[in-house]
This record gives structure tokens, C-alpha cells and sequence, in this order.
């Protein structure tokens, strides 16, 4: 299309009509695209911030009344005998449970995902896609296995336990399941090939060529690794932590199925007010809310990488 | 002669990225051997057996849930593919961002920065609404749902590869005195095939993979595996649980590796 | 893999299994307690009206009353408890059957005929009954188990290893009982008493979760609260899991099938609840789900582990202890929904 229009090399005039025509056009072409995607994903967030502020209907759904009783209660609460006004514990201990989590999980994810994807970085190139197939297989199976396949590890009857048991080094189960370890066990688990592969995209193009000269310099290989090598894959780890830590700090599955519906991060409280909780307009300000963290993220993001990925978008 | 140094090598690092590998199959590999366990639990082998897998294909909502959700992948990977290749190729190669270009970006790939819970429970309130006006409980509203995420995912590759094409082969079709709709069909496209391939099949998978936004959305009776094994894992494991996520782990694998294999062809 | 290659692929597998699936004369949506409808019965049912038949799950009343309230849910049938049937009669939620005048009524037991919660049965027929108490792995702890105490205020060998399964009313209800109130208690007084309780009590419990069967038997809970047939159920694969019968108080529960507003298939909902009220099929549900019916006659055709299980048969001792659980009034009810979001956490 560009070609096409490159071409032209007529007066100011008719070129700026045939823009106007090809923008026309590129509008056009995306027009399908943007429809479903306002219609299917963006549209309802829109719905979704007005009916933070409306109040809860009786048994779930809303009532068009205005009311900002959902946005205080995130963050205040009325206790419900003495009638004061305090800080909504419940509330601000699952905020921090979930960026803690979701820290801790980038983190370890990190630590493992590094030396990984810096070890399939240096495999001879006939066997490195290989490698790259074998992290890829368990970023491609479905999160709900995988996060099974953790429960089934670490459950009192899980291979863990049995080994632990068999072995004689405790004398009864150890209780992991239902516990944040267990939900950070598998958040790190289903989140790990996330880290990997942007690291191993990172890590692919580095030019050891500086890393030689490090070397030559005399550096030791830990000198190398912190001063040549990390800094050249900063954009690699900040896009990982990135994809890490979004997933993590909205993650509902995992809590859900290994956190026993006690240990709640920001998701589970979210669905607990479409269900049980039958507040609708704070489930809706709790969303909002997670939304503006993953946002604070990602603005810092933007902001390490000197902004030159969003000219790119 | 003395062993080479080389500029590569990290102290720790291949055991490390080792255990990494161990860890990453530790939990896949134990649900694959226990599914054919002859008994329920990962704590005792009780023989080899293939009773969970033939329990699970009896099992006529396991089959109905894995057929719905082929279909609902199917079509959404589709016409993900469809609008994503349109929307990339009004987005790239501009001579000059006009208006409205970089929010086409941010709209576009949007659903990768918002969690799925919070664009979940944004449908539920949406298509509550939606069912009640009009009375329609079909699969429209999962078909829409899986195909508006899956956009940003066909997108991104062929995206990718559409920025570093060479304009040269359109150029010199053009120079050959063919219409623009030619140089696309015959010139354009065919280069562009290995990234809408990719897109395609990565759209594929995240449509099938897909639980929260599903579970969320879906009517009665409209279960697509992930959320029937949710279900189950909730309210009921059974010990068939094993054998499907066996099954559903090879599907994937198998879709993973043809794409491996084919790409690799190429290249 | 090439979408082109795709969909013909997908078009043969769905043929190849649509020959073989029911390509029946009608469709059937249930929605249902999670691992609570017997799979003989669903099959009979299908083969008897050609119906396909398909079961969705949920595992709390207020989860099922919040579904179907935000309407285009897709559902024919669903089984409230008594306590809040009265709820979805009001919110217009059901479809008045009169299944009084359906021809298996008539099995239907005297003392289920008339019901507070549905007098003269004009909405709901009885599918399942029962307690809700405690049940204790007696391997993990030899005390008496008959007391809310065993999960309000645990003995040491329990503490960290009990689950409280999350239905609201009944959790709430046992704190109250617990403290010496009574049915629907809007006492303030009482009731920061059951909310200290819980709060306190929250730290010792190691999940709240539906999924009690699996979970005991694998040992993951020691104890955990519960419903009787689904102790039943646990005991019957490990033995030393027993049911308790708390002296504080414990309630009666019954669960009710009903045909919903915005049903599709009326029809085939209607036969439905004719159907359950055949004492053979009344006896296939207890049969599976372990607990007693209110149907005439089914005895007869139960398993006979249930015939005195203790689970099933309330001893003597316990009897007194025991009332059914009531719908509260709004204000009282609001009460206890913050309560117990003040404890989730």
C-alpha cells in the first residue's frame, strides 16, 4: 500500500489528497479489529466504571442510584457494630498479599529464569531451538494443568509428602497446600517460560564481543556477569518482570485452586463480590483499582526503557 | 593443550538452568505417569492402567467441554487472524503517524495489559445486561469474547514481520504494472504467510487455553474444557482429572511441535 | 498448521461424534450443588424422555441465587434450600409449577407436603434433606466431636488442619448457636460476639473450601464443617471419619427442586420434578449423594449402608438440639452478609 502510494510523484496538492485517501483507507482497514475489540474487551471496562459508582441491589446486581460507597470501601471500612470508620484490613492485607506475591514471584522467577535463558542463549545454534521447544512446551499447556499439576505435588498425599514420609525425614505430612507458599510455588511454576523468553530474546542478540572485553580487561566472571552482561539484558528483564508480574498481581486461578479460598489475592476478592459478597459496584472498584496498579507498573516500565518501545507500540 | 576459555561460561549457571528444566517438567511429568495409574492418588502406584482414560472419554460432558472448546478456538483464531492481519496492515509502514495511529495501538493491544479478571468480570456485568434485553444465551458472547483477546495476539507477529519486510519484491510488482489488490494477494501475502501462521496458531492456543474470562462469561451448559476442569477441581476432583489433563497436554504439545516443525522448514 | 487445515479437521471430529452422541428430542439445563446428582438418575431420565440432560454446578446458595438473579444464565432447574427459597419466590425467580397437582405427588412424604418455606408445594418438590454439623477425622482427634467447638475453638491436634465450608448462613448460624442465640438472632450483642468468634477462629482453619470429600479422605483436612450425607460419603472410604452432632445446636436443611422463570425447556423441567418425586428415582439420589429424601416408599430401595448410619439417622441423644434453619429478614440478613465479608481476608 505504502509502495503504491510512494510512488506518486505529483504536486503537493494531489499528494496530500492521496493521504487523506490512504489514511482513510488504513482506517478503514482497522476498523473491524477496533470494533470487536471495543465492543469485547474495552467497552465494558468503560460500563464497568460507571457501575463503581452505583449502589449494590439486593441480591447482586445494581440499583441506578449514585452512590461512592463502593470507592470508599476500598479502602475504608464502617465497622458494622461500633459504626467507626478504620482502614479496611480485610481489604488492604489483600492488596499486599497480591504485590508481594506477584513481587516475590517476578523475583524467583528471575533468579530461575536467568541462568536459563542465558544457558540456551549460549547452546551451539543446531541444538538452541531445540531448547527454546523444550521451555516453550509448558508456556503452551494450559494454566489450569499446570496449576493442577502443583496441587498434585504438594497436597498432603502429593509426591512431596510421600517422598518426605518415605524417607523418614518428617513423621507427618507437611502442610503446604493452602498456604502463600503454595500459591507463590505455583505462580513461579505457570509464570516462569513468561520470564524465559523474553530474557532468551534479550540475551540471543548480546554481543559477546563485550563480554570478551571485559575479560581482557582483567574482570573477574562474577565482575562480568554484573557489570557487562546484566546491563546489556536490562531490556530483557525488565519486558520479563513486566510479564510476570501483570498475570501474577491479577492471578485468580492459582489462588483459587491452591490458596483453599482463604488466602485471597485481589482476583478471588473481586469475584467474591459478583457472588456472595453481592456487591457489584465494589467488585467493580476493586477491578479498577487492580487495573491502576498493573497501569503504575507499567508506566515504570516505559519509563526504564526510555520510552523507546512505545514508538513502536 | 590447555581447555579453552571460553567467554560464555557462567559458574553455576547450566545447573541452574538443569534444575530449571527438572522443575519446569516435575509437576507435568507426575500427572502424565499417574494417569495411568490403576489407582486414584499420587501418593500410591497401583499398577499400570488405562481405566481414567477410558472413564474420561465415556464421560460425555468431558467430550461435549473439549469439542466446544475446539470450536470456539477454531473460530476465534479465525477471525482473530482475519482482523489482526487488516488492523496490521493499516497500522505499519506509515510514512508519517497520522491522528489516531497510537491510539489504535493502545486499543488494539489492550487486553495484554489489563489482567483477565478485571475484563472478565467486565463482560459478566455487559453481557448480563445484554441477555437479559434481548434473551439471546448462545456462544456469541464467548465467540466475541475469545475473538476480541486473541486479536492482539495474531497481531503482534504479523506486525513484526510486516515492519522488517523489504519493500522491494511490491515495489518491483508494482513496476510490473500490477494493481495494488495483486501485489497484496500475490506478493504481500505469500511473505506475509509464516507470521500469519504463527499468529494464527498462537491466537489457537490462547483461545483454548483461556479459563477466567470464560468461567465468567459462559451460560449454562456452556462449558469449554478449562472451565469444566476448573469445576472439578473445585467442587469434585475425580481422579479422571489426571487422564484429561494428559490429553489436553498432548493436543498442545502437539500443536506446539508441528509448529516448531514447520517453521523450522522454512528457515 | 494452516487455519484451511483446521477447520476440516474440526468439522470431521465433530461428526464423527455427533453420530454417536443423543441427537435427542429435547434439552434439559440443571444447575446444581457441586457432586450431588446421581448419574444413574440423569441417564434414566434422558433414556425415559429424550432428553439430553446438562449439569451445571455451584457450590453455594449465594452464588446460585446470584447467578440466576443477573438473569441470561441458560438454566431450566436448580435446587435452592429452604432457607432461601422464600428469597427466590419473592424475587420472582421461580416458575409456579404446582407440582401438588403432578401425578407422583402423591409419594411425597406428609411432613414435606406443606412446608413453611412453600405452603401447599405450589413451587418446589424435595430432592434431598438433612443436618449440617462437624466431621472429624478420629484418627487426628480422639475428643468428643459432638461441639462447635471442634472449629470455633480448636483442640491443639486440630488446630491448621480444619476447613469451614464456605455457606454463609450455616457458618453463621453455628457461631450463633454457638454463643446460646437463636434462629435469625439480630441481637448486636450476639452478634459481635459471632463475628469475634470467627475472626478469631479464622487462623486455625487451613482452608474454606466446597470440596470436603476428597480433601478428608486424602488426608489435607482433619475436621472440617459439613453436611451429613457428605460425611456419609468420607466415612465410607476411610472409616475413622465421623460425624458430629453439635450440642450447641445444629439445623435441618432440605434442598428443593425448582423450575426457573426464564426456563427454555419448561416442559421437560416439569417431568423432571415429577420424575424426582418417584420413589426409585428418590432412591438413586440418596443412593449417590447419601442423603435422606422426602419421598414415600423409597426406603425400600435404598442402599443398606444408609439404613442407620448415624449420619442419616439423627440418634436420640441429638434430636433436641435440632431445628430448621429459617430465612432471616433483610436487615438481619444484611448483617450477616457483612459479617462474613469482614472475615473474608
Amino acid at each position: 500500500m505504502t509502495a503504491a502510494a510512494e510512488h506518486g510523484t505529483g504536486q503537493p496538492l494531489a499528494a496530500e489528497a492521496g493521504r487523506r485517501a490512504e489514511v482513510r483507507a488504513r482506517w478503514l482497514l482497522s476498523a473491524p479489529a477496533l470494533l470487536v475489540i471495543v465492543c469485547g474487551a474495552v467497552g465494558p471496562l468503560a460500563v464497568m466504571g460507571v457501575y463503581s459508582f452505583l449502589a449494590p441491589g439486593p441480591y447482586g446486581d445494581v440499583v441506578w442510584r449514585f452512590s461512592t460507597d463502593a470507592w470508599v470501601s476500598v479502602l475504608l471500612e464502617r465497622d458494622i457494630f461500633d459504626g467507626t470508620l478504620s482502614l479496611a484490613d480485610a481489604h488492604l492485607s489483600i492488596f499486599w498479599r497480591s504485590t508481594w506475591l506477584a513481587l516475590a514471584t517476578t523475583v524467583l522467577a528471575l533468579l530461575l529464569g536467568f541462568p536459563t535463558a542465558y544457558f540456551i542463549a549460549t547452546r551451539p545454534a543446531r541444538t538452541r531451538d531445540l531448547w527454546l521447544l523444550l521451555v516453550t512446551i509448558p508456556f503452551w499447556t494450559n494454566l489450569l494443568i499446570r496449576t493442577f499439576a502443583v496441587l498434585q505435588i504438594i497436597r498432603n498425599e502429593g509426591v512431596v509428602n510421600s517422598l518426605l514420609l518415605a524417607t523418614g525425614l518428617v513423621e507427618r505430612p507437611v502442610q503446604i497446600l493452602f498456604t502463600d507458599a503454595a500459591i507463590l510455588t505455583g505462580m513461579v511454576y505457570v509464570y516462569l517460560p513468561l520470564m524465559v523468553l523474553p530474557l532468551y530474546a534479550s540475551l540471543e542478540r548480546l554481543d559477546f564481543r563485550m563480554v570478551e572485553a571485559g575479560y581482557d580487561l582483567y574482570a573477574r566472571p562474577r565482575d562480568v556477569l554484573l557489570c557487562v552482561i546484566l546491563p546489556l539484558a536490562k531490556p530483557g528483564i525488565v519486558a520479563g518482570s513486566i510479564l510476570v508480574f501483570i498475570p501474577a498481581l491479577g492471578a485468580y486461578v492459582t489462588p483459587t485452586i491452591l490458596g483453599g479460598g482463604k488466602n485471597m489475592m485481589l482476583g478471588n476478592l473481586i469475584e467474591l463480590q459478583f457472588g456472595q459478597g453481592r456487591n457489584w459496584p465494589l467488585g467493580a472498584s476493586l477491578a479498577i483499582s487492580l487495573m491502576a496498579l498493573v497501569t503504575a507498573a507499567l508506566l515504570v516500565y516505559v519509563r526504564s526503557t526510555g520510552g523507546r518501545e512505545a514508538a513502536h507500540g | 593443550m590447555a581447555e579453552r576459555f571460553d567467554v560464555r561460561r557462567q559458574r553455576g549457571f547450566s545447573l541452574v538452568a538443569a534444575l530449571c528444566f527438572a522443575l519446569l517438567y516435575l509437576p507435568i511429568a507426575v500427572l502424565v505417569v499417574f494417569a495411568f495409574n490403576a489407582g486414584p492418588s499420587v501418593a500410591r502406584w497401583e499398577g499400570v492402567s488405562l481405566v481414567w482414560f477410558e472413564k474420561a472419554m465415556a464421560n460425555e460432558a468431558v467430550v461435549e467441554a473439549a469439542l466446544r472448546s475446539l470450536t470456539i478456538a477454531s473460530f476465534a483464531a479465525v477471525c482473530a487472524t482475519v482482523l489482526a492481519t487488516l488492523a496490521a496492515l493499516a497500522t505499519t509502514r506509515v510514512a508519517r503517524p497520522y491522528r489516531g495511529l497510537a491510539l489504535k495501538y493502545t486499543l488494539i493491544n489492550q487486553p495484554l495489559v489489563v489482567p483477565e479478571i478485571v475484563t472478565a468480570v467486565a463482560l459478566l456485568i455487559v453481557f448480563a445486561r445484554v441477555k437479559v434485553w434481548t434473551g439471546y444465551s448462545g456462544l456469541g458472547y464467548l465467540l466475541l469474547a475469545h475473538t476480541a483477546f486473541c486479536i492482539p495476539f495474531a497481531y503482534l507477529p504479523i506486525r513484526a514481520r510486516l515492519e522488517s519486510m523489504d519493500l522491494t519484491l511490491e515495489r518491483a510488482a508494482a513496476d510490473l504494472y500490477a494493481t495494488p489488490w495483486r501485489t497484496f494477494v500475490h506478493v504481500t501475502l505469500p511473505l506475509l504467510r509464516p507470521a500469519i501462521l504463527a499468529g494464527a496458531t498462537l491466537a489457537f492456543v490462547i483461545s483454548l487455553d483461556d479459563v477466567v474470562i470464560t468461567e465468567f462469561v459462559k451460560s449454562g451448559g456452556q462449558d469449554t474444557l478449562p472451565t469444566w476442569m476448573l469445576g472439578q477441581i473445585r467442587r469434585s476432583t475425580s481422579p479422571e482429572m489426571n487422564a484429561i489433563s494428559t490429553g489436553f497436554l498432548a493436543i498442545s504439545v502437539v500443536v506446539v511441535v508441528v509448529f516448531f516443525l514447520s517453521s523450522r522448514k522454512r528457515a | 498448521m494452516t487455519t484451511s487445515r483446521i477447520l476440516p479437521l474440526v468439522a470431521a471430529t465433530l461428526l464423527a461424534t455427533s453420530a454417536g452422541a443423543a441427537l435427542a428430542a429435547g434439552e434439559l439445563q440443571i444447575y446444581n450443588w457441586g457432586n450431588y446428582t446421581s448419574p444413574e438418575l440423569i441417564e434414566k431420565f434422558e433414556k425415559t424422555y429424550d432428553v439430553k440432560v446438562t449439569i451445571t454446578d455451584y457450590d453455594s446458595n449465594d452464588t446460585a441465587l446470584a447467578k440466576v438473579r443477573q438473569g441470561g444464565h441458560g438454566f431450566d432447574i436448580a435446587m435452592p434450600s429452604h432457607n432461601y427459597l422464600p428469597i427466590w419466590i419473592a424475587e420472582g425467580l421461580v416458575l409456579e409449577t404446582d407440582p401438588g397437582s403432578m401425578e407422583n405427588f402423591g409419594n411425597v412424604a406428609p411432613e414435606w407436603r406443606d412446608p413453611e418455606f412453600d405452603p401447599g408445594r405450589r413451587f418446589s418438590v424435595p430432592w434431598a434433606w438433612g443436618t449440617v454439623g462437624v466431621v472429624v477425622d478420629t484418627d487426628d482427634y480422639k475428643g468428643d466431636i459432638n461441639t462447635w467447638k471442634v472449629v470455633f475453638d480448636p483442640p491443639e491436634e486440630l488446630k491448621g488442619r480444619i476447613n469451614i465450608v464456605p455457606e454463609m448462613n450455616d457458618v453463621i448460624y453455628a457461631a450463633i448457636k454457638y454463643h446460646g442465640g437463636k434462629n435469625c438472632d439480630g441481637d448486636l450483642e450476639v452478634l459481635k460476639k459471632v463475628r469475634d468468634t470467627l475472626v478469631a477462629a479464622k487462623p486455625h482453619w487451613v482452608a474454606m473450601e466446597y470440596n470436603t470429600i476428597d480433601k478428608m479422605v486424602a488426608g489435607d483436612f482433619a475436621a472440617t464443617t459439613d453436611w451429613n450425607g457428605s460425611a456419609l460419603r468420607q466415612r465410607l472410604q476411610k472409616p475413622s471419619i465421623n460425624y458430629g452432632y453439635p450440642v450447641e445446636g445444629f439445623a435441618y436443611w432440605s434442598d428443593n427442586v425448582v423450575v426457573l422463570k426464564d426456563a427454555k425447556n419448561v416442559e421437560n423441567a416439569r417431568l423432571f420434578q415429577n420424575f424426582v418425586m418417584d420413589p426409585e428415582n428418590a432412591a438413586m439420589i440418596s443412593a449417590f449423594n447419601r442423603y435422606a429424601n422426602g419421598i414415600s416408599g423409597s426406603e425400600a430401595y435404598m442402599p443398606d449402608d444408609m439404613k442407620d448410619a448415624p449420619e442419616v439417622v439423627v440418634p436420640e441423644a441429638f434430636r433436641g438440639n435440632a431445628e430448621f434453619s429459617r430465612t432471616c429478614p433483610p436487615e438481619v440478613q444484611d448483617l450477616y452478609t457483612r459479617i462474613w465479608t469482614d472475615l473474608q481476608k
